[in-house]
């Protein structure tokens, strides 16, 4: 190594310099990731669960920074510092374990990765599950009134159906701001995911299952819808745009859609949290 | 150096069949000229329980739209016609019925009038058990269901070409918007079965789905 390399040159303390280095560009790094960064993650605050979100991959960054940080810095340190002189072909000294290091090491980790785990686990159950679906029998249901929606997957389509209209079924998702909206996802063929990007919900849709997704759309806007699992040749054709309006809009526009879908109400079967139309049995 | 080259050239060729394979489409057909009485422009299909093997050797089993062109049908689910105009579409339907997984599809959406006509009748909406395809533009918020020919009918097709078989006639239109490439699908799987039901004919470009070039 250096030492080796230059005799006379007294070897520096590198494990000093290099934390002392590590420490300084994480101060700064740190909550300039947090505060510039973090309000331009994803999926954006269109509803109190993509807020909190934002919120979990802000933490999550957070405390990245200085991990990232460590690897990257180090990395930089040895190319530069431990660099082998220009024609000299040295044999470094052998690398021996080091206890300290580590001991420090494991327990850095381990008190990161179950801290998150921990976090996670609350935020998870303090965020309603979150936008991923809590099966049909969620931990954690929101309290005062909610707006249900079953989102009915199929190849190559979603289709939204409104309970407490009558049953109504639309082609097109519109939610009222401010509102609880408890997702009721199923599908009634093969396996597709309901992802509304910017309200973060993105919850898989299986035949037979009621996946329950709570959601509150905060802010009146347009959202994406995508199908999220590989369903066929379609799948990418289950795009559509979702929106966001005010109640009176909203009162407005399901009226409308009672109206005009009247007839298909008529011979829709009655709700249900799950549909498995005949035949169940694969094709001949 | 010799191996390496015809690795290469192996490899090109492999790369050539893929890529041919993966973007061979059925050819366009466009729409013909409505009668002036109507306007816009007229396509003409027919939806058949079995292609035959004058249509696909290679699937000659395969449920299967054809498209009317210069008077004779050829298979072909691409279909070019102008923006910002009306279709007329008329479709010759032999095949029998398997019902809608989902009978919401059963009401006619996104069609001139909100309606279609079935053997001369106008309705908004079929029976969903009596459903035997659909044409749907998901895009255009064309949805339109086609209902089966009775299962008791006599002389029904059992492959292409059908004409003088039992079917019913089913006609409609619908406004294009802008111009743009729009997918369209039947939305009935095969026996409306289950798993499998949505594989073969119905994910395979030439059968039954395909573009509409609007242009």
């Amino acid at each position: 190594m250096s030492a080796e390399a230059h005799p006379g040159t007294p070897e520096p303390n590198h494990a000093r310099r290099f934390t002392t280095i590590w420490l300084i560009a994480t101060v700064i790094a740190t909550p300039l990731v947090i505060l510039l960064l973090g309000p331009e993650l994803p999926p954006g605050k269109a509803s109190a669960e993509a807020a909190g979100q934002v919120t979990d991959n802000t933490v999550l960054l957070g405390m990245a920074t200085p991990v990232l940080l460590l690897v990257l810095i180090y990395l930089a340190y040895a190319i530069i510092v431990f660099r082998q002189p220009k024609g000299a072909v040295l044999e470094g000294p052998a690398v021996r374990g080091d206890a300290r290091l580590q001991t420090a090491w494991i327990v850095i980790t381990s008190v990161l990765v179950l801290s998150l785990a921990a976090y996670g686990t609350v935020r998870l159950e303090e965020g309603n599950g979150a936008g991923s679906g809590n099966g049909p029998t969620p931990l954690t249901v929101p309290k005062g009134p909610k707006l249900p929606v079953q989102v009915i997957a199929q190849q190559w389509a979603f289709t939204y159906r409104y309970p407490t209209y009558g049953g109504v079924e639309t082609t097109h998702l519109e939610l009222p701001v401010n509102q609880m909206v408890e997702l009721h996802i199923t599908s009634i063929d093969v396996i597709h995911s309901f992802w509304a990007y910017q309200l973060g919900v993105k919850a898989d849709a299986n035949p037979g299952v009621d996946n329950v997704v709570f959601v509150k759309p905060t802010t009146e806007e347009t959202f994406e819808v995508h199908c999220a699992e590989l369903c066929g040749i379609w799948h990418g054709g289950m795009f559509d745009h979702g929106h966001v309006v005010s109640a009176g809009a909203f009162e407005a526009w399901i009226r409308q859609q009672e109206a005009n879908f009247a007839p298909a109400t008529k011979v829709l079967p009655p709700y249900a949290k799950t549909y498995s139309p005949e035949p169940t049995r694969r094709a001949e | 150096m010799g191996v390496g080259a015809a690795v290469a050239l192996l490899g090109v060729l492999i790369g050539l069949y893929v890529a041919e394979w993966a973007t061979s489409l059925p050819t366009p057909v466009a729409a013909v000229s409505a009668p002036a009485s109507s306007g816009g422009t007229q396509l003409t299909l027919e939806t058949v329980a079995a292609a035959g093997p004058k249509y696909s050797p290679s699937h000659p089993d395969w449920v299967s739209y054809l498209v009317r062109k210069d008077g004779k049908w050829l298979r072909s689910t691409i279909y070019t016609v102008p923006a910002n105009s009306i279709v007329h579409v008329t479709i010759y339907q032999y095949d029998g019925d398997s019902g809608l997984r989902n009978p919401f599809l059963s009401q006619v959406q996104g069609t001139v009038g909100g309606t279609e006509t079935v053997d001369g009748k106008t309705v908004n909406a079929i029976n969903p058990e009596e459903a035997s395809h659909t044409f749907v533009v998901p895009q255009l918020g064309v949805f339109v269901p086609l209902p089966g020919v009775a299962e008791e009918a006599k002389n029904q097709c059992e492959f292409a070409p059908c004409e003088g078989a039992a079917h019913r006639t089913i006609s409609f239109s619908f406004k294009t918007g802008k111009k743009g490439r729009y997918r369209w699908q039947c939305f009935v799987p095969c026996a409306a079965g289950f798993i499998d039901g949505f594989g073969g004919p119905m994910q395979t470009m030439g059968y039954m789905d395909g573009y509409i070039n609007v242009v």
